[in-house]
């Protein structure tokens, strides 16, 4: 694994944003995050609590309102159409479900497949019956979501992203509050993803059972996205040797100065 | 059975299960977003509907039809924009409905009791007229609620997934507001304005009781809602009663028949648990003898333990080891 470099040549970039800032509640929480990512990689978001992560990842996602630019697939977001493209994976615990199956969740996956007032096709149950099995989850699919266990409910999850058969998965936070067990099976279908090309973006807290296939992290701390080298568990003095940690860092800060020139400045 | 052969008996029992089935289906959707008393506003707002066509002489049906979209699509946009998050809006919203429909029928000079018949329904009121819409608007309620299902599921269960796979989802949200405002207004003459919340909510209670899965119990709640409002209507009229009440207290009824199945039903499904940081089993403990046979719907509590089940029995995890239980 290496941390930060992207690389990249601009033809085959999957998400890219420059100079991204969210605003939620009047609080700056992403501030000049720019990133790229590029095909087939598997890049890892991390941070501490409160860092901006998952409101990175959804402002990526388009789900909510940002500042500067995001582009997905090579179409800035504002015109960006190709949703089946995403297989987004939010949080667990914002589901509302109260009798819903297993398969149900999985099925809406596919409804950026289907139009309006027409049934499930062939396809749609071929690949909803593929995801249920990929994650090991075939025997519960007329099991209620909402009485499977916490690592079970996280997998029927992922299957509706694997469901949906997007080449970019957005997944924010699959590990968190998740058996040991599920997070090796996680852990397992990521590995196919990448042997298949599919470009997966993850926020993690710890790297986990990903640790192997993850390609890089983007690191973020306070909203703004650190240097390569930086190590968010590194961080109970964030401030000491501001410079030297920030390093190129500063370079897109000027675009939004903090201070006002005096023009009195040497050079 | 005389009743059969009355003519507005016939128009109210078939607008009984036009009701009957349409107030579930979309309700629904009101209980999957916790929004289960929105129908009950939306009654209040219709209020306002009815007067305002005693005042003006209209038909009071396409009238309440009217304010009450208008109302329910404006309530969704407060909604979205976050600016409804407080209830005391709503209820502003909903109780100027009420109090101003009263006002406005009685400067038409209807009493209460004319309006009555439209807050708890009446069979009397149901005119020819009155079930051509009311049968035209429940066909569209049904067609798009069915046809839209996965959709609407979807948008009401997980809005920002919806979002991430394109979906419409500010449509879809008004779609919803919308179909309920209108099966609010066409439960009037038989379930009526004051009432009608219940018949979108109690067969969905009673339905997630019965039945797993959200389409079942979407159909399951249609079909229990046009029971108990057929019952009610036919019951109504040999108690000579307001039908929206009888309605009301069959679908309850029902509901609480329900619940000793769902104790069961539940026992059978209950999660596994799962242990957070699991340490192996040390030594090797003999479970007590017992002839009990643990599986997952045995109605143990069961813990995913390291790479087994354990069943809690009796106090005790028991994991199945070869013919034996052991304690872990």
């Amino acid at each position: 694994m290496t941390t930060g470099s992207p690389s990249t040549t601009s033809g085959d970039s999957v998400v890219r944003a420059a100079s991204v800032d969210v605003t939620l509640n009047g609080i700056p929480i992403v501030r000049g995050a720019t990133l790229d990512i590029a095909k087939g990689e598997v890049v890892a978001i991390l941070g501490n609590n409160g860092s901006g992560k998952t409101t990175l990842m959804r402002a990526l996602m388009g789900l909510i309102p940002h500042h500067g630019e995001i582009e997905v697939f090579g179409t800035p977001l504002a015109r960006f159409r190709d949703w089946v493209r995403i297989g987004y994976v939010p949080q667990r615990g914002s589901i509302l479900v109260q009798q819903a199956t297993a398969r149900e969740v999985v099925a809406s996956g596919r409804l950026g497949h289907r139009r309006f007032f027409l049934p499930e096709s062939a396809a749609d149950r071929r690949a909803i019956a593929d995801a249920l099995a990929e994650v090991g989850l075939a025997d519960k699919a007329t099991y209620p979501f909402v009485r499977l266990s916490g690592g079970q409910q996280q997998r029927i999850l992922i299957a509706r992203a694997l469901a949906t058969g997007a080449d970019l998965m957005a997944w924010d936070e699959p590990l968190a509050g998740v058996d040991h067990k599920t997070q090796e099976l996680l852990a397992g279908v990521a590995t196919r993803l990448k042997s298949k090309g599919t470009t997966i973006v993850m926020v993690l807290h710890e790297l986990g059972c990903f640790r192997n296939l993850i390609d890089r992290t983007i690191v973020l701390a306070d909203g703004r996205v650190m240097p390569p080298g930086y190590n968010h568990h590194d961080h109970e003095h964030p401030h000491a040797g501001h410079r030297d940690v920030h390093g190129g860092h500063e370079v897109d800060e000027t675009e939004r100065p903090r201070t006002h020139r005096t023009g009195l400045e040497v050079g | 059975m005389e009743w059969l052969s009355l003519e507005f008996m016939q128009r109210a029992l078939l607008a009984a299960l036009i009701t009957g089935a349409t107030a579930p289906a979309i309700g629904t959707f009101l209980v999957q977003r916790r929004l289960s008393l929105l129908g009950d506003g939306l009654g209040h707002l219709a209020v306002a509907g009815v007067g305002l066509a005693f005042l003006t002489g209209t038909a009071p049906l396409p009238m309440a039809v009217l304010i009450c979209v208008i109302g329910s699509i404006g309530i969704e946009l407060l909604r979205e924009t976050g600016r409804a998050s407080g209830d005391v809006g709503l209820a502003i919203l909903f109780y100027g409905g009420l109090s101003g429909g009263l006002l406005l029928a009685g400067l038409a000079g209807q009493g209460a009791g004319t309006l009555a018949g439209y807050l708890f329904g009446s069979l009397l009121t149901v005119s020819a007229a009155d079930l051509w819409v009311i049968g035209g608007l429940g066909l569209v309620v049904l067609a798009v609620t069915l046809g839209l299902l996965p959709q609407l599921f979807t948008v009401s269960a997980d809005e920002p997934f919806a979002r991430s796979i394109g979906l419409p989802v500010r449509l879809l949200n008004i779609v919803v507001v919308s179909l309920a405002a209108i099966t609010v207004t066409v439960s009037m003459r038989t379930v009526g304005l004051l009432l009608v919340s219940a018949l979108m909510v109690v067969p969905v209670a009673t339905a997630n009781h019965l039945v797993i899965g959200f389409r079942t119990g979407l159909l399951t709640a249609m079909g229990l809602g046009a029971f108990a409002a057929v019952g009610g209507a036919i019951g109504s009229y040999y108690l000579n009663t307001a039908p929206g009440s009888l309605i009301v207290v069959i679908a309850i009824a029902v509901f609480a028949l329900s619940w000793p199945i769902s104790q069961v039903l539940q026992r059978r499904h209950r999660p596994i648990v799962e242990v957070e940081d699991p340490v192996d089993p040390i030594g090797h403990e003999l479970a007590e003898a017992h002839l009990h046979e643990h599986s997952e719907d045995c109605g143990h509590l069961v813990v995913q333990h390291a790479d087994h089940l354990d069943y809690v029995h009796d106090g005790h995890r028991h994991a199945a080891h070869e013919d034996h239980y052991d304690e872990h």
